[in-house]
């Protein structure tokens, strides 16, 4: 009989956590921000049919970076935890927070048990019932399950440090068209330009009844992105 | 409530009461014999108009328990997503969950999906439903709806209406239910004319139900004591809109007037 051969588990983690980064690194990276009105998210996407961005329910939004398959599932599990505690408890009920420990909860078990751990970073956004958006919240749950609380803007992929140092910084909650710009810029980086067609935008907007998610594209994105 | 992940080969898809089953929300009640009709809520008569921009959908506001009036400002027309929406006749409570249901698979296979569900396949949907409900209809518990939209591919608008086995049936002019159908729908008949404005079918959709409710003693009439009027909701490319009660209240007091004056119209 062959016994397998005594790996620490620290190695095994570091291993698991290295891969994940690296299938995470391969995608392009996507920015989320608070603005005046709600929050905004906005993702380098060539693909104007497979989306990064999604709504999961009246007021929460998803978001995901790394590997497509991956993160669509995790999605879908999202509109059917929320559609389904919706149903059976009463709309107001279904909130960012439990979804966003679910998936922590998944994504730490795959994490640990499986063979591969799960090459995704994602975000769940809700738009609070306070007009001035002081409980508007935006979870980041990484590939281990850790969850995070995020301030007024946050980054998901590969180079989140060097995207960061372009982000301009504000003293209250920009305008869409301000907070657009400086993600934009941010994802461009100094060597290159993004356009409308290479972004995908959205938002959780205050206003905008009971199904706050909307997609920015067409002409829209590029007036706004127009100077 | 834990996040619903299922294997590739048993996904339940877009399909939310597939979904429903599959997590053991949906638990089908076993129970025999014939539900007394005092015992449950009743809601009565419906009735939708196609015009030249869309199609209405109106219905009154009374449910009644047998002999009695259980609700005067019940709501019998509701939105099923932005651009389409039911009428429902039939034992209350059933038919509001129906309806409620059916809202949530609209929603859940937009979300799932990505993509808008055809009107054609919102109305089967529909019919699914209805006829999932036969064994509770054989029991008395029917919910008989009417589903109307606007058909974006087609650029009209569109009705259905059903029969208790999910039977589903399209009508090109008006369709109607509950129990003072036949007197609305007469009064229907007679005033409708092709490429009618909003304007005109939301006068006619008010007489009908006013001369329904002037014959059928489940169907209730304007209520201007207490500020009840029927439920009217217009549908066209620009989505679902239900009228204002003052609108209403206007126009049913012109219909009154007519009336009083001896005017047959």
């Amino acid at each position: 009989m062959n016994m397998p051969f005594y790996v620490a588990p620290e190695q095994v983690m570091k291993d698991r956590a290295d891969y994940a980064r690296k299938g995470i690194a391969r995608g392009r990276s996507l920015i989320a921000f608070r603005f005046d009105e709600g929050v905004a998210i906005c993702a380098e996407n060539t693909s104007t049919t497979l989306h990064k961005i999604s709504e999961i329910y009246d007021r929460i939004a998803f978001a995901g970076v790394g590997k497509y398959n991956e993160f669509d599932q995790l999605r879908i599990a999202g509109v059917r935890h929320a559609d389904m505690k919706g149903f059976s408890f009463s709309r107001e009920d279904v909130d960012a927070r439990s979804l966003a420990n679910q998936y922590a909860q998944i994504l730490g078990q795959v994490f640990t048990h499986e063979m591969k751990p799960m090459e995704v970073e994602i975000l769940v956004a809700e738009l609070g019932l306070q007009p001035d958006g002081s409980d508007d919240q935006m979870f980041r749950i990484l590939y281990d399950g850790t969850v995070g609380d995020e301030g007024s803007v946050v980054v998901l992929g590969g180079q989140t440090e060097s995207i960061s140092e372009h982000l301009e910084t504000f003293d209250s909650p920009p305008s869409l068209r301000d907070g657009l710009r400086s993600a934009v810029a941010a994802l461009s980086g100094p060597d290159r330009a993004l356009s409308a067609g290479d972004l995908e935008v959205a938002a959780l907007q205050r206003g905008n009844g009971r199904r706050t998610f909307r997609r920015i594209d067409g002409d829209e994105l590029e007036a706004l992105l127009a100077d | 409530m834990n996040l619903p992940i299922f294997s590739p080969h048993d996904d339940p898809g877009p399909d939310f009461a597939q979904l429903l089953r599959r997590s053991g929300f949906a638990h089908e009640i076993e129970f025999s014999g014939v539900v007394p009709v005092e015992d449950y809520r009743h809601g009565t008569t419906c009735v939708a108009i196609r015009f030249s921009e869309g199609v209405l959908l109106a219905g009154d506001r009374r449910a009644t328990s047998g002999n009695l009036i259980s609700h005067r400002s019940i709501e019998k027309v509701f939105p099923a997503d932005r651009l389409s929406g039911v009428a429902i006749a039939g034992a209350a409570g059933p038919a509001v969950e129906m309806v409620k249901l059916f809202q949530l698979q609209l929603e859940h296979y937009e979300k799932v999906e990505g993509t808008l569900l055809s009107l054609e396949g919102k109305a089967n949907q529909l019919g699914q439903m209805i006829r999932n409900n036969l064994p509770a209809a054989m029991q008395g518990l029917a919910v008989v709806p009417i589903f109307a939209g606007y058909d974006v591919t087609q650029s009209e608008g569109r009705l259905f209406e059903y029969d208790l086995t999910g039977g589903r049936y399209e009508e090109t002019e008006h369709a109607s239910t509950g129990s003072g159908s036949l007197h609305a729908g007469t009064v229907v008949k007679l005033g409708f004319r092709h490429d009618m404005t909003a304007a005109e079918v939301t006068d006619l959709a008010i007489k009908a139900l006013f001369e329904a409710a002037d014959e059928d003693s489940a169907t209730g009439g304007p209520d201007p004591i207490r500020g009840i009027y029927p439920v009217v909701a217009i549908i066209t490319a620009d989505g679902y809109a239900r009228l204002p009660d003052d609108d209403l209240a206007e126009r049913t007091a012109t219909l009154v007037e007519a009336r009083r004056q001896g005017q047959a119209d």
